[in-house]
């Protein structure tokens, strides 16, 4: 049978540049779950920092200003539309910094009964938020540099996936909280 | 929780990396957490309950020296299985830019995997080219730690992405307790590392030290480590040889005590750092701590209000700093007193409740680890053996 060797060639070479689009497809579709999961992880942190928050100012354990400092900025936080978010939690950060800035606060905080349990609450969801922002960062350039691809552009292999946003805070905790020092 | 944790080396080679997994399960497994860890041994060492054998490690050349690696089908297919029977909730992976185990792990498994960057290795041509390979992997993980703010920084240069910065765990009390030996005390300077290994710094203190002793000659130097003794000391006149004191390999203990013992540690390594465990267990033991200015070192001695540091390899600035501090015991007592608040942060009870907050955020509303079913090429095609 006369067939063109050149036909299998080009057959051959058409299967495998298939696979190797469908494995970055993959590639692609595992990084928008990554992007999913670690952005309902920092939504998760970020909400349970504003309610730590919140919880501390109706305590009665602070000082009424500090209370309503913190009461207000926890209450934005958590009422913020989607494109005031990222500001508005970084006044909330800014508040817990103004707030807890001198350990003699939190020092005063923790002798009070109950106390110590809500300072640990704190510290703990001011230490994960940055945490989770890193990783959700980290998901979202790997996307982007793999999106930003001819191959993923030229075959739209990233589907109607909306283009992968940072989230850009100030997520800095108040220094005094973090530190852990001997007790 | 249950979690998988893969360490690269070899199990029975010494090192920092295989130390910090075996401190890191221990102490997860006594917060009440069920823990495998999955690394390369010989068919014949004796393995702690929770370690699971990957098989021989091969030596080849990689990179410019040999790297003891597992690769290849069989390993493959092991980490493969160990992933499938664990169902782990997390999966922390060591070292995962190496390639070997770490590598295979990555590549076999999905869902909330941990990486830790250990070393911050040199960019190399080798690695550039593997860069595609090794970004498909990486992409897997969805939480990098970086051990110090330094090995981030190469990391983010060399890979791109970001990293939390999580210390090395010591068990500060075991180092608390360690009770002073008077043959060890009075006016002595302490080294601990690879007397042959020149990045651990040696020759430096060697050269450094006839100036050390016409200043004071009762001063003495203890050392602690594997290496050729004599070649160590051949640099020095006849009549100085006796003021050094080789320990040989010590105990863990021994070590504890040594630190506990000596005026002042120095740490004079010229390179290839990116953390130093041994600086951590030195204050914790309260030994004041003379250290080169390596980026890895300042950041531990946080900036040098912990510990004192000199001009790295400079003897002259060595000697003249060490005369210092066995002069005024005011400054060593001040150090000791500094160093002993600043190592709480690196105390495994601070270490292993960060690295806990890192797995709870990754596998909050995840699933857990399972196989890769999109690993291989032939299960792509519809080939793959089961």
């Amino acid at each position: 049978m006369d067939f063109p060797l050149s036909l299998v060639w080009i057959a051959v070479a058409l299967f495998l540049i298939g696979v190797y689009l469908s494995w970055t497809a993959g590639r692609l579709d595992r990084l928008h779950t990554r992007i999913d999961a670690s952005r309902a992880a920092l939504d998760a942190q970020l909400l349970r920092r504003a309610s730590v928050t919140q919880e501390l100012a109706v305590s009665g354990l602070l000082d009424p200003a500090a209370a309503m400092v913190l009461h207000q900025a926890a209450h934005a936080a958590r009422q913020a539309e989607e494109d005031q978010r990222e500001v508005a939690e970084s006044e909330l950060s800014q508040a817990l910094r103004a707030v807890f800035e001198e350990p003699e606060q939190i020092e005063a905080l923790r002798r009070a009964p109950g106390g110590d349990e809500s300072v640990g609450e704190l510290a703990e969801a001011a230490r994960r938020v940055p945490m989770a922002r890193r990783f959700h960062n980290d998901a979202v350039r790997a996307a982007r540099a793999l999106r930003r691809h001819r191959k993923v552009r030229l075959f739209r292999l990233a589907g109607h996936a909306p283009f992968p946003l940072a989230f850009e805070m100030d997520d800095e905790p108040p220094t005094a909280l973090t530190e852990r020092v001997a007790r | 929780m249950r979690i998988g944790i893969v360490c690269p080396y070899s199990w029975d080679v010494p090192g920092g990396v295989q130390f910090h997994v075996r401190d890191l399960a221990q102490h997860l497994i006594g917060r009440g957490h069920e823990v495998s860890v999955l690394a390369p041994a010989d068919e014949d060492t004796e393995l702690p309950p929770y370690v699971v054998s990957a098989g021989r490690a091969v030596p080849v050349p990689y990179n410019g020296s040999v790297a003891r690696i597992n690769f290849g089908f069989l390993s493959a297919a092991r980490v493969r299985r160990w992933v499938h029977d664990g169902d782990f909730d997390v999966l922390h992976i060591h070292e995962p830019a190496s390639p070997s185990l770490a590598l295979l792990a990555c590549w076999a498994a999905q869902g909330p995997i941990v990486g830790t960057f250990h070393t911050s290795n040199p960019r190399s041509r080798g690695m550039i080219a593997a860069y595609p390979i090794l970004q498909s992997a990486l992409e897997k993980i969805s939480a990098r730690i970086a051990v110090s703010e330094y090995a981030r920084r190469t990391l983010v240069e060399h890979l791109g992405g970001d990293a939390v910065v999580i210390p090395n765990g010591v068990d500060v009390g075991f180092f608390e307790r360690a009770r002073p030996r008077a043959e060890w005390q009075g006016g002595t300077l302490g080294f601990i590392g690879r007397i042959d290994e020149p990045r651990k710094g040696l020759p430096v203190l060697i050269a450094a030290l006839p100036k050390i002793l016409r200043e004071l000659p009762d001063t003495r130097l203890l050392v602690a480590g594997r290496g050729d003794e004599k070649e160590a000391v051949a640099g020095l006149p006849k009549e100085m040889r006796e003021r050094v004191e080789f320990l040989g390999m010590v105990t863990d203990e021994a070590k504890a005590e040594l630190l506990s013992s000596v005026d002042v540690y120095v740490a004079p390594n010229t390179g290839g750092e990116s953390f130093g465990i041994i600086l951590v267990e030195a204050m914790s033991a309260g030994a004041p701590v003379l250290a080169s200015d390596l980026d890895a070192f300042a950041q531990v001695l946080d900036g040098g209000e912990a510990g004192q540091l000199f001009t790295s390899e400079d003897a002259d600035d060595l000697a003249a700093k060490a005369v210092d501090l066995l002069r005024d015991p005011a400054r060593r007592a001040e150090l000791r007193d500094r160093a002993r608040r600043h190592v709480q942060r690196f105390d495994w009870s601070t270490v292993g409740a960060d690295i806990l907050s890192v797995y709870e955020t990754v596998t909050q509303g995840a699933a857990s680890v399972a196989e890769d079913e999109r690993a291989g090429l032939w299960s792509r095609l519809g080939l793959a053996r089961d």
